[in-house]
């Protein structure tokens, strides 16, 4: 066997391009990675990275372009082609099957067996070298993995992934559901292999992490390559505005709005198991923001507000409607608008119409006696649609048609035309272009001109400063700090969010 | 052109395949067997007079698989109430109040359903497989194990011509006469009803709504419990009115009658074009797919085919109308 530090393993990406359909995914990127380094592939989402890490593992092929690897021609036929050549990737969802111990996920479909009986102690010898690579040997193989934390659990999957010797290790957004120490010990794990010469593509949203992890940088834009270079001498705002090719002020348009009386008030609220305790007051006229950790709280904290999740102790109180009990369905009622997260499992019915999803919570408004007249629900939505810019045949197409951004924008008109007076958006920018974020943001900020009151969830520091005039920093289940923005930095939000202060 | 024409061939799907299996019999019939000609008035009269029971367990059927959920308590909610109707009529109660008491046994059966499924939350399989053996016993012990039958001796004995008009809705004993049996054209009403139901109501939105993510159904606050045990129920009347038929067709009731037929039905909705994760259906699909489910058994009754090759064939159809759901899935994602 070779030594991994003298294999030439560097992989050589150029002019790739490729198309579905009428969509330019890719136009032409070209990339390079040497043996032993860890490369960040940055880029706003719809930017192409996933389609180029998709040609990567083997799951698309390109149109056009050329890869090598190793100084050979490059052409996984299939994900399990791409890894025995020697390019392995990790997902964001991790792929274990759970019920399985972790020897079991780490050896699977790779297991040491003879005329299919599998051999124990090989099987074990060689998961345990695969831990041990990563420093991870004291992991106890036979748990299932479903009893591990999400953290151990990513080290099952990339021991998996050096059980085939990959040359390169693609790791797609894996911090994002990690606490700050398990991240800590992730970036040591990447060393590790940095060090054995293992090359590791990093794509992550988070550019700080970039910044301390990474060698070098690549930054795609609308499908290509708009810049690469050493990590060390970029800075963060050289990064963004290769990004989104504009500066990061210009994003967050202000217009300018005044602060009315309080309409929403939270006192002590507490909804297990997540929700500890947060009290907050929301006025008319007024953007709060929600920082912190994923899985600080603050989702609940707005289910809570909504109703969708029940409160065990604390009150909610929306100015003008009864206290007490409510569900969402009362809180439609009393002008409470909820956007959430999680568009394809919960805010939208992929099957269903624009029009039907526009206009599920008073759908009885377009019609007499029960009956729905689907012309005049068509048209309103296609106000929606004319205004907001949706790409889409018509109104009447399913929405699980549209793009990620265009879908957004449906679900947030279905607020506006309710119409609500109190605005909940959970994380409203996630995982759609930056026209549509920055037309999300414009929307946001008319709202509040115009005397609404939004409340918005954000993991992305850079909007929750740009965007909001009180922001609120939520950790481990606690609204611990509320501040107005001129007293937050990026650094200090992350200290509440953190735990540090 | 390539692309409208799958849309077309995806779309119309359960209708081509009924046009297709009813030409194959028209053609093979007459050249296989003594029977003549199967494309005739009197064969159709057949056979709709034999789709009724499971076109109308499958208007029912087809609300509930809309909104995402199943019930496998139909063939037994058919015997329970057919075995009900046939007891009010021996006690010679007037045919009007049996038809209320089966369409109101059927529809508590259905609010037990739903209340058990959106009030406890728990899975629509599940607890319609367990109401299907309570509700099939409930039938037997109301029948004392055994078919109810009227008129008795009794009945019989103070009145020799005793009738009711139940019987009649079903008959086709007059095999040249033009008209279709009542429970036809019972069934064409119940079709446009619960069609205009499911898709010009508010209702029928937030059934389409459930079924397509209950989530978010939730979250745009529908009273999503409420709405589910509604459906159950609603469809539990036509169960109820699946026995009415039953009971017409037998003159008897049965309670070890529709064994089985809950599949039918179901496979009658997911052959129209019905989807088993909910969220799209449609009444003309199910109407179509309970037609060629009875032509396909009148059809293999009439090439003198074995009963087990009927239902291999029927099994065979289920398999490929899936087969067309999951395409269509594929071409929209």
């Amino acid at each position: 066997m070779t030594n991994p530090l003298t294999t030439a393993a560097s992989l050589r990406l150029a002019g790739i391009r490729k198309s579905f359909g009428a969509t330019h995914a890719l136009r032409g990127v070209s990339f390079g990675i040497a043996p032993g380094e860890v490369h960040a592939l940055i880029g706003e989402n719809g930017a192409g990275k996933s389609t180029l890490m998709k040609i990567l593992s083997g799951a698309h092929r390109a149109d056009a372009g050329s890869m090598e690897l190793a100084g050979r021609p490059y052409l996984p036929e299939n994900p399990h082609d791409a890894r025995l050549k020697g390019v392995a990737m990790i997902y964001q969802e991790l792929n274990l099957a759970l019920h399985l111990s972790a020897q079991e996920n780490i050896l699977l479909g790779d297991e040491s067996a003879r005329a299919g009986w599998i051999n124990r102690a090989a099987s074990r010898e060689r998961a345990r070298a695969a831990l041990a690579q990563l420093g991870h040997e004291a992991l106890d193989l036979g748990r299932p993995a479903g009893a591990f934390s999400i953290a151990e659990q990513q080290v099952i999957e990339i021991a998996r992934a050096l059980l085939k010797q990959p040359k390169i290790l693609i790791m797609d957004e894996p911090t994002s559901s990690l606490t700050q120490a398990d991240t800590e010990k992730l970036f040591a794990t990447i060393g590790r292999l940095r060090a054995q010469g293992v090359g590791v593509i990093y794509i992550s949203h988070f550019l700080e992490e970039c910044r301390r992890i990474a060698d070098r940088y690549t930054v795609l834009k609308d499908g290509e390559t708009v810049g690469s270079g050493e990590m060390k001498g970029a800075t963060l705002d050289h990064l963004v505005t290769l990004m989104t090719g504009r500066e990061v002020k210009d994003l967050y348009p202000r217009a300018a709005h005044a602060t009315g009386a309080v309409v929403l008030e939270v006192r002590a609220a507490v909804s297990p198991p997540r929700l500890r305790c947060a009290t907050l007051q929301v006025r008319a006229g007024e953007i709060f923001g929600l920082g912190g950790l994923i899985g600080a709280g603050r989702t609940d904290l707005l289910r809570a507000i909504f109703s969708l999740d029940e409160l065990a102790a604390g009150e909610v109180c929306v100015v003008g409607a009864p206290a007490g009990r409510s569900t969402p369905r009362a809180r439609w009622t009393e002008g409470v608008g909820f956007l959430s997260e999680n568009r394809k499992e919960e805010g939208l019915m992929l099957s269903q119409s624009i029009a039907d999803n526009l206009t599920l919570t008073k759908q009885d408004r377009f019609g007499r006696f029960g009956f729905i007249s689907g012309g005049r629900q068509r048209a309103t939505a296609q106000r929606w649609v004319d205004e907001l810019r949706v790409k889409c045949r018509d109104a009447a197409q399913p929405i699980g048609e549209l793009s990620g951004g265009n879908q957004q924008k449906v679900a947030f008109a279905r607020l506006l035309e309710h119409p609500a007076k109190i605005f909940l958006l959970d994380e409203p920018t996630r995982g759609i272009d930056v026209g549509s974020k920055a037309q999300i943001y414009q929307l946001i900020g008319d709202l509040a001109a115009s005397g609404k009151a939004v409340v918005v969830v954000s993991s992305y520091l850079p909007e929750l400063l740009g965007l909001c005039d009180t922001i609120g920093v939520m950790c481990r289940g606690e609204l611990a700090a509320v501040r107005p923005r001129a007293e937050w930095t990026e650094a200090g939000v992350m200290r509440v969010a953190t735990g540090g202060e | 052109m390539k692309a409208s024409l799958k849309r077309i061939l995806l779309k119309g799907g359960p209708f081509i395949g009924l046009i297709l299996v009813i030409a194959f019999f028209s053609i093979a019939v007459p050249l296989v067997t003594h029977h003549g000609n199967f494309f005739t008035y009197h064969n159709f009269k057949i056979i709709f007079t034999q789709t009724v029971i499971v076109a109308v367990g499958a208007l029912g059927m087809t609300m509930i698989i809309v909104s995402g959920g199943i019930d496998l308590s139909v063939g037994s909610t058919i015997a329970l109430t057919s075995v009900i109707g046939a007891r009010l009529l021996q006690h010679d109660w007037p045919a009007g109040v049996a038809v209320l008491a089966m369409v109101a046994g059927g529809a508590l059966i259905g609010l037990l359903n739903g209340t058990l499924i959106a009030g406890l939350r728990m899975v629509p399989f599940i607890v319609t497989l367990g109401t299907l053996g309570i509700v099939r016993g409930t039938a037997k012990w109301l029948a004392e194990n055994q078919t109810v039958n009227y008129p008795t001796p009794l009945q019989k004995a103070a009145n020799a011509d005793w009738h009711t008009p139940v019987d009649d809705w079903m008959t086709t004993a007059d095999p040249d006469g033009m008209a279709l049996p009542v429970g036809v054209w019972v069934v064409l009403a119940l079709a446009l009803l619960v069609a205009l139901l499911l898709c010009r109501t508010v209702f029928g939105r937030h059934v389409f709504a459930i079924g397509s993510n209950e989530q978010t159904a939730r979250l745009c606050g529908l009273p999503t419990v409420r709405l589910k045990i509604l459906i159950y129920g609603l469809a539990g009347c036509l169960f109820g009115l699946a026995g009415l038929f039953q009971l017409s067709r037998l003159s008897l009731g049965d309670p070890t009658a529709a064994v089985g037929l809950e599949l039918d039905i179901i496979a009658a909705v997911i052959v129209g074009g019905a989807s088993l994760n909910g969220g799209v259906g449609t009444v003309l699909g199910s109407m179509i797919g309970a037609l060629l489910m009875a032509v396909l058994r009148t059809g293999t009754q009439a090439m003198e085919w074995p009963n087990y090759f009927q239902e291999i064939i029927i099994g065979l159809v289920i398999i490929v109308a899936v087969y067309f759901d999951r395409l269509r899935q594929g071409r929209e994602n």
